[in-house]
């Protein structure tokens, strides 16, 4: 067998692996083992104060994020993200139900809203603290504006293009208001409000940080800018970092709970794949 | 009982506009099972939702009990043919079928009741909890024949309901809609493209052309009721009434797409 038979069978395999569920996790994780040991290597002995070592950010980040004062950042982090991201839920899915329902209230908002949806939530920081002065709200209003508009325009469009079949059978039955909110509208865009979530988690995080950055004295984006002013480089990148696995693990954790509900909406999925 | 005359609809098109049905007319008997058999593309589908007060016509009407219809009535239930979107795959069979009961005036211990007999008389009594998917294309359009029962219709109105379905199990379901219709009373309104099924189930079959379909001839089906899927399919007067509706079904194609022969 020659070497490029043999690389090709072996890219073969592996392309093979990445179609099961355990072939995708081992790859996954080869690939980040990889780059943390190309991180770790690359950054050894740095003595650049710009760069330390990624041992050294490790060590700084177990020193300081266990103490009360770093477990204070980060659930005081958690908690305007937890809450920014409920609103945007709660009422991206309500508008958008409304909106992707109604044609006439479609027709009228819709310019408004693409108009909305093009100023960048960062624009209204200045807005926002005046609203509610440097606060957990100001916070909170930030993110939930900025995550809601995937979220909302995912719903009503789902909503807007729910099956026809479906609809008439209810419609056939008299299953009307909330009984067909309930029971057929919601699961039915269920698929596409979870979707919605998974694009405005990743930007729920970037407003955290951004709006703990301006004059806030709590949360993640305060330590790193903090520890960048007063010059503490290795508490700003263990910071990073930290920000880092908190947004592998709200993916991940969001992953599981999606596809389970995914399974609950329709469980033919899993038979057809 | 229900009236449906000189119905016209007419769906918009860039070219101005596609007429699938026109100068509709035919009334429908209380008790009575009719069928409207027709070539495909005869806008038979059409036709069902504009009766079923889930289109509007475009001129003319549907009238029913001398009311006009204009959304669809609480006296009336659809199977639709399509059994896998008509049924909601996240709630259980049993909640399917209750699903149209869940409202004002219907109490918890009469929609359980109602549920539970509808399901033993299709044949699904130890299928209630599964959800839809869990159970053959057969059986999912029983449900959906179930929650039309539970529903306590005046009129079943049933689209193609059998044509997704293999042979064994078609004929299953037939004589299941015969059963009921023994058993209830109730009016119903069958539309198929297959002739046999249409003479087999019916008091009389209405023949419909092709787009803008209208009523090419209404047949009566004299053949004694209770029908059997043996019997009355060998009886030489099964044979006549077939051969003539099939009959008017290939002229009507044949005149119609001399380009397709």
């Amino acid at each position: 067998m020659s070497s490029a038979s043999i690389t090709r069978t072996t890219v073969s395999s592996l392309n093979a692996a990445a179609h099961t569920g355990r072939g995708r996790l081992v790859l996954g994780l080869l690939g980040a083992v990889t780059a943390l040991l190309a991180w770790f290597l690359l950054s050894r002995g740095s003595d650049n104060p710009y760069f330390p070592p990624l041992e050294a950010i490790v060590e700084r980040a177990w020193e300081y994020w266990t103490t009360p004062e770093g477990v204070d950042n980060i659930l005081a982090s958690l908690r305007t993200l937890s809450g920014g991201l409920f609103f945007a839920i709660v009422l991206g899915v309500a508008i958008g139900l409304v909106i992707g329902q109604l044609a006439v209230v479609e027709q009228t908002v819709t310019p408004s809203l693409e108009f909305a949806r093009a100023i960048p939530a960062t624009a209204l920081i200045p807005f926002a603290l005046m609203l509610f002065g440097v606060s957990d709200e100001m916070k909170i209003f930030l993110i939930a504006l900025g995550c809601i508009w995937p979220i909302l325009l995912s719903t009503a469009d789902g909503a807007r293009g729910i099956d026809t079949t479906m609809r008439d059978s209810a419609r056939a039955f008299q299953v009307e208001g909330i009984q067909f909110q309930r029971y057929v509208m919601l699961p039915a865009v269920l698929p596409r409000i979870l979707v919605g979530i998974r694009i405005a988690i990743p930007l729920s995080l970037i407003l955290m940080v951004t709006s703990e950055m301006v004059g806030v004295q709590q949360g993640l984006g305060f330590v790193i800018t903090q520890a960048q002013a007063t010059f503490q480089i290795l508490t700003m990148w263990s910071g990073i970092l930290i920000l880092g696995i908190l947004g592998f693990l709200l993916t991940f954790a969001y992953s599981l709970i999606e596809r389970r509900l995914l399974r609950w909406a329709d469980p033919r999925r899993d038979r057809e794949s | 009982m229900l009236i449906v005359s000189d119905m016209e609809k007419t769906y918009p098109t860039k070219s101005g506009g596609f007429t699938a049905v026109s100068g509709m007319s035919f009334h429908i008997e209380e008790g009575e099972l009719f069928t409207i058999v027709g070539p495909s593309g005869a806008g038979k589908t059409t036709l069902l939702r504009c009766i079923s007060g889930l289109d509007d016509v475009t001129a003319g009407s549907v009238t029913f009990n001398g009311q006009q219809v204009s959304g669809p009535p609480r006296e009336f239930a659809v199977v639709f043919q399509d059994y896998a979107r008509s049924l909601m795959p996240w709630i259980t069979v049993a909640k399917n079928v209750e699903l149209p009961l869940m409202k004002k005036g219907i109490s918890a211990a009469e929609r359980a009741q109602r549920v539970a007999s509808a399901l033993e008389e299709v044949g699904l009594a130890d299928a209630m909890e599964k959800k839809p998917f869990q159970l053959s294309g057969g059986m999912q359009q029983r449900v959906a024949i179930a929650r039309a029962i539970a529903y306590r219709p005046q009129v079943l109105i049933m689209d193609e309901p059998f044509a997704s379905v293999d042979a064994q199990t078609r004929a299953d379901l037939e004589d299941l809609l015969l059963r009921i219709r023994e058993e209830t009373g109730t009016t119903v309104l069958f539309v198929t493209h297959d002739v046999d099924e249409s003479v087999y189930l019916s008091n009389r079959v209405a023949i419909v052309s092709r787009s803008p379909s209208r009523i090419d001839e209404i047949v009566d089906i004299p053949l004694p009721y209770p029908r059997d899927q043996i019997r009355t399919k060998s009886l030489p007067e099964f044979a006549t009434l077939r051969t003539h509706v099939f009959g008017r079904i290939r002229e009507m194609v044949s005149t119609a797409t001399p380009m397709a022969a």
